[in-house]
């Protein structure tokens, strides 16, 4: 009976695919059980990419007849994508319940008034009138691979130190803190534990909320895993159908998975927008297997994450030193009378005049960080004409501003790292996640409210990065301390402090 | 409770005697998502409602001559004019497909035309640009239509269209070079008045004016939310 309904199946499956039986040998078996293998590859092909993915219809590229035999034969499995409760309306894709986040459509394809979502909408809509599909055929097993890292480096102690800890956690599962400074080498301390969870056959995945960061780590950690498959994404990125074993995404990107990964890294946990959008965490906990190794990485854990390590509800990791072994870069602060005023009328305080002109090296480049992307724009040009008046560039060009809606903002980034310009003007898109070797960096009106005592601190943690030049000068010109201020100068001393006990301590030993 | 539509934020109402007295229309966007629209005022083209100092543009000229001197529209009324916040917004609205962002233009709509077309709207005929079948069942509602349904006036569907490549995703001289993608059910002797979203080139819209004008047309107006 059951081969009977198998060849029936199979048979079917070649009419729809338009697949035909290869002429055999006369002593070899009958064509369909040759077929049966055709078959079986085609739908491994499948599972290969849709294993772990929670998919609207128009997300799934199977021609809609096998999509519905499919179905009928449960290697697919449609679930609602919104739920109606009582007193409530949940997406099922984005766990949005928010009332003003759901809107009514008089659908065209289905005839009928009805609910879509609006929270989740960039990453298509989702209609009320329609199915999510999750895979429930058999689950695609990634292979074993046999040392697929090709990264050489050695790692400082406090490195090897977490990433032992990374390793035991990706074998075990479960939570992991690893909270390092800005500069600790985060993603080297990473790359044993991918191994070792490549080699046991696993799927990785480091999510991260911002785009700019998965682009700085696909080629890194392509160097490092030369040979592998590593696909990035993000809005815009071309290999995108989530076929590798080792993959990069922006923590949006999650919503199409579910339980898909043995193992989750989140890189930057702390940072916009994932920290207070409750949907994108969801989505992170959703797309991990249920018993999967989660791990955080942060250099500044919020609150919540910090009064979990405070009450040993999250195991944590702490790396207190940059690789070069050098303390961080204290921010100094300068305080400017009517700084906001001024800056709105396109006039520079003097104090930051007088800091250019004293700055210990001329030669170093310079990230300027500014509250809004209005101010990114509107003091370019006097940042130029103060620039080229104490000769530190020699036209015009090499002084530009980005932006979170600046379009060409990767090519900006790419021009600064090769040196081709000399200062750029910021927001706080490059807080965090970007590395440029030798900088100065200057935060003009800190006190604004934009940054918070994360961003000071990673905007503080951009500067002295390069093992050849592990300095850099740091500077925030406000009008009047924050709260922010101090106690991200505060946690840097800290952390500085136990950098320094921690190099003691093991000089002693 | 009410919402802003774009960025979610919370509408504070403040009570003053103007909307004690008169229930005040409840807004859709807050004040700040507000003031980033762009309303096209002063001097236009007189045709294609493009802000210049010239009567009609270089552009409309073209049209021009490339009709032989008969340029099928007779006149374009936008709204709005094409700045970033608007290209996100229609984004968002069209091709992401968030129905409800329709709602925070309507007053403003309907107001301009009432302003720009009243001596017309009686007697000229509301003709959406439609959809091809295909797109309409992708993207689940055609814009056009909501914007003309906003309008309160009666519709009607007597052009179709024929599946073709998106017009936003050609270059400029490939959608000057596209041929027409509507035909016509019935032909019509009223004035028409055309209603789309967004007027780029006018490629679309005079394709339209053009096949309606053949077929019997004296004059085809056009009313766009947006001049691209």
């Amino acid at each position: 009976m059951i081969t009977y309904v198998s060849r029936k199946l199979v048979s079917m499956w070649n009419q729809l695919i338009g697949k035909k039986g290869r002429i055999t040998s006369h002593h070899s078996p009958p064509l369909r059980t040759k077929d049966v293998q055709l078959d079986n590859n085609y739908v491994k092909d499948l599972a290969k990419k849709y294993t772990g993915k929670l998919l609207l219809r128009d997300e799934i590229v199977v021609q809609e007849a096998l999509f519905q035999k499919l179905l009928t034969y449960r290697i697919f499995t449609p679930i609602p994508s919104i739920q109606n409760g009582l007193f409530f309306t949940k997406c099922i894709r984005c766990n949005n319940k928010k009332k003003s986040l759901f809107a009514e459509i008089p659908c065209s394809r289905c005839q009928k008034r009805h609910r879509y979502c609006r929270n989740c909408i960039n990453m298509g809509r989702v209609m009320e009138c329609e199915h999510l599909y999750y895979w429930s055929g058999e689950r695609y097993r990634w292979p074993q691979l046999k040392s697929p890292c090709t990264w050489n480096g050695t790692l400082t102690e406090a490195q090897q130190h977490a990433a032992d800890k990374i390793m035991e956690t990706v074998k075990r599962g479960g939570e992991q803190l690893v909270w390092a400074v800005t500069g600790a080498g985060k993603t080297e301390m990473l790359f044993q534990g991918i191994t070792t969870a490549l080699e046991l056959g696993k799927r990785v995945c480091i999510a991260t909320p911002r785009a700019d960061v998965v682009r700085e780590l696909l080629p890194r950690l392509q160097r490092a895993f030369t040979s592998l498959h590593i696909q990035a994404l993000y809005s815009g990125s071309r290999d995108n159908d989530g076929t590798a074993q080792l993959m990069i995404a922006t923590t949006h990107q999650l919503l199409r998975y579910q339980h898909a990964f043995d193992v989750l890294i989140i890189d930057e946990i702390d940072a916009f927008p994932f920290h207070h959008d409750k949907s994108l965490q969801f989505a992170a906990r959703r797309a991990a297997k249920k018993n999967a190794a989660r791990i955080y990485l942060t250099a500044t854990p919020r609150k919540k994450l910090r009064n979990r390590v405070m009450t040993k509800k999250i195991d944590y990791v702490f790396v207190p030193v940059r690789f070069h072994g050098l303390p961080l870069e204290i921010p100094n602060l300068f305080y400017c009378s009517s700084l906001k005023r001024r800056l709105e009328n396109n006039m520079l305080p003097e104090k930051f005049i007088q800091w250019l002109k004293e700055r210990e090296k001329p030669t170093r480049q310079m990230l300027i960080f500014v509250p809004t992307i209005q101010l990114a724009n509107s003091l370019r040009e006097p940042l130029i004409s103060l620039f080229l008046h104490h000769q530190l560039i020699s036209n015009q060009k090499e002084m530009i501003s980005v932006h979170a809606e600046d379009k060409v903002r990767e090519e900006k980034i790419t021009s600064f790292r090769e040196k081709k310009i000399y200062a750029l003007i910021t927001t706080t898109i490059l807080e965090r996640g970007v590395t440029f070797p030798s900088i100065d960096v200057a935060v003009l009106d800190a006190g604004h409210i934009i940054f918070d005592e994360a961003a000071l601190v990673q905007i503080t943690g951009r500067a002295g990065r390069s093992p050849v030049d592990p300095k850099g000068e740091v500077v925030f010109f406000h009008d009047g301390k924050t709260d922010a201020m101090i106690m991200a100068r505060d946690s840097i001393l800290e952390m500085n402090k136990r950098a320094m006990k921690l190099t003691t301590n093991s000089k002693k030993e | 409770m009410n919402y802003c539509l774009w960025c979610d934020e919370e509408l504070i109402v403040h009570t003053n005697w103007g909307n004690v007295i008169h229930l005040q229309k409840q807004q859709k966007l807050c004040p700040l998502c507000i003031a980033k629209f762009k309303k096209i005022t002063g001097n236009r083209c007189t045709i294609c409602s493009r802000p210049s100092g010239n009567k009609t543009c270089e552009d409309c000229e073209k049209w021009k001559s490339i009709y032989a001197g008969n340029d099928p529209l007779d006149r374009n009324v936008s709204l709005y004019s094409y700045n970033h916040f608007m290209k996100e917004m229609i984004a968002k609205w069209k091709y992401r497909g968030d129905y409800i962002l329709g709602e925070v233009f309507r007053r403003e709509w309907l107001i301009h035309f009432m302003k720009s077309y009243s001596t017309l709207k009686k007697q000229a005929a509301i003709i959406p640009i439609p959809l091809s079948d295909e797109r309409l069942i992708e993207r689940g509602f055609n814009q056009s239509q909501l914007l003309a349904s906003f309008l309160n006036l009666k519709q009607m569907e007597i052009l179709k269209r024929i599946h073709s490549e998106k017009q936003s995703k050609k270059t400029r001289i490939e959608r000057m070079m596209s041929e027409n993608p509507f035909t016509l059910t019935k032909p019509i002797t009223k004035p028409v008045i055309l209603i789309d979203d967004i007027y780029t080139t006018g490629r679309t819209i005079r394709h339209a004016a053009n096949l309606l004008k053949i077929n019997g047309c004296p004059k085809v107006y056009a009313y766009t939310l947006v001049r691209g």
